[in-house]
């Protein structure tokens, strides 16, 4: 299992074809109190970078990229009832969604855990 | 504003009490102050309402306008000092009562918001022919200005605006502050007086922007930090960021200068009639008074309104749709209520559609949501009213 993370502050958990997606703890620092989050539809075609969900803090909105392209398989629906899982454990059960890599060499791209812990320093 | 440089950013007397307590710090009316701090604005929102919540709000314009020469009345001298500002507003000062507080607004040739504000009359007949106005931060070199030069010759604005600003609000408030200060649990809403504080003299307002009953301080900078101890010392005390202010504000249903309001929009539209006294529409003697009789009388092209939004929050700048997709209006402030758990706006729409209960539609990234329009304030107002 690896996790990679983008310039934009969210991570993929790789489990063989498939990738969980969600915000860094340092994004739901930054962002402060989640109060919204909207999911992708399953089934949902994305290509790198699409914009796939957005969190909503009390504040402002910001948009969640697609790490990698692929299918929606899955959506966290528990989020719609606790949008707050987010902060409180943003690589746990505070993830988004998760999508069926179409193609893994896109991973490549991305930061792993020890460019990332620099990349936000 | 958005565009200000960090280092442009002037800072307030309490800047390294906000850093040193984890506040987040960001532009707002060109100073550097805490959106938040540590616990976060949900948090600081709740504990406001339940407990007392403590903001800095220096960035704000507090003033004090003095008569040039004094008769020695004090009614004639209020009177006088009156007569200065009321053609630039539509609030009636003259006829405040030693220590009274208005809300008022600043109003261009066309009946527009050129800022929303208070001015108070002092409690001390040694003041009179003074008045306490408190404006908007990010219109207050263009208000002072106005004001000077409606008072060349009769009167000298003294700006306060490098002084702490503190506004302590919340049920607890009064409670906090008057283990201080015990007479200020005599104040009424929305009137205010001076007090000697450690070596210091206070001005306490009982008003505030939250909808809570509450304070608004004044400071000298040199003793702010001993009144903030003094203050956060009590377990009821938390210091609380801007961001808590604003969605607290938005609970209460309160305007917001630069958002709710501005230069094209009168206070009619606004929903502001109590500001627009009796006395001024009589007399019709404000700035744009054709126009806000003529709304005032029913002629009015968009009116604000609450709404009540659901699933994601509508934010500034979202369309307001009727039943039939047609765009008729947009949100000027947008949110989500942590006290409610739900989205809210304010937003203008045509006066047919401004009735509590209308079904409407936002339009929040090219979605359409349902969205209700509400009673405002979303959130009963709390404000102190002193027992007759």
């Amino acid at each position: 299992m690896t996790i990679k993370f983008t310039q934009d502050h969210e991570y993929i958990r790789v489990e063989g074809q498939t990738g969980i997606v969600g915000i860094t703890a340092y994004a739901q620092e930054q962002l402060g109190d989640i109060v919204f989050v909207e999911l992708p539809a399953v089934g949902k075609k994305v290509k790198k970078g699409d914009e796939t969900a957005v969190v909503e803090s009390v504040k402002a909105a910001s948009e969640i990229y697609a790490p990698v392209g692929g299918t929606v398989e899955a959506a966290n629906e528990a989020l719609g009832a606790e949008p707050g899982m987010v902060n409180q454990d943003p690589m746990g059960t505070g993830w988004m969604y998760q999508i069926h890599i179409e193609n893994p060499a896109e991973l490549d791209g991305l930061m792993d855990e020890a460019a990332y812990a620099d990349f936000i320093k | 504003m958005a565009d200000t440089s960090p280092q442009d950013l002037k800072t307030v007397p309490l800047n390294d009490v906000h850093v040193a307590l984890g506040g987040r710090m960001v532009p707002f009316g060109g100073y550097s102050l805490p959106v938040q701090y540590p616990t976060g604005i949900v948090t600081e929102h709740k504990w406001t309402r339940e407990h007392a919540g403590l903001f800095d709000v220096s960035h704000m314009g507090p003033s004090f306008l003095l008569l040039n020469e004094k008769s020695g009345g004090a009614d004639a001298d209020h009177a006088a000092i009156a007569a200065v500002v009321e053609p630039l507003i539509c609030g009636d000062v003259k006829g405040l009562k030693p220590g009274q507080i208005r809300y008022t607004l600043l109003l261009n040739e066309t009946g527009g918001a050129l800022d929303d504000l208070m001015i108070a009359r002092p409690a001390d007949p040694a003041w009179a022919g003074s008045l306490y106005v408190v404006v908007n931060a990010g219109t207050k070199d263009a208000d002072f200005a106005r004001i000077a030069a409606a008072s060349t010759g009769k009167a000298t604005l003294n700006r306060a605006d490098n002084c702490a600003l503190l506004a302590l609000q919340g049920p607890e408030a009064v409670a906090v502050l008057s283990k201080l200060i015990p007479e200020v649990a005599d104040l009424g809403f929305m009137t205010y007086r001076s007090f000697p504080w450690n070596g210091t003299v206070l001005v306490i307002a009982r008003s505030g922007y939250t909808g809570e009953d509450g304070f608004e301080i004044l400071v000298e900078p040199e003793h702010a930090k001993a009144f903030w101890d003094a203050l956060t010392a009590d377990e009821r005390v938390k210091p609380i960021g801007l961001g808590a202010r604003d969605s607290l504000r938005l609970e209460a249903g309160l305007p917001l200068y630069g958002h709710d309001l501005d230069e094209t929009i009168s206070p009619t539209e606004a929903g502001l009639n109590f500001a627009v006294s009796k006395r001024r529409r009589e007399a019709a003697d404000f700035p744009g008074a054709g126009r806000i009789l003529k709304e005032y009388g029913g002629e009015l092209a968009r009116i604000r309104v609450g709404l009540l939004v659901d699933g994601a929050p509508a934010r500034e700048g979202a369309e307001i749709l009727d039943a039939s997709g047609a765009v008729i209006g947009v949100v000027t402030s947008g949110g989500f209520s942590p006290t409610l758990g739900r989205a809210i706006a304010l937003g203008f729409v045509p006066p047919a559609y401004a009735a509590v209960g209308t079904k409407l539609s936002v339009s929040v990234r090219g979605r359409s949501q349902s969205a209700e329009v509400a009673a405002l304030p979303f959130v009963p107002h709390r404000y102190y009213r002193k027992p007759v």
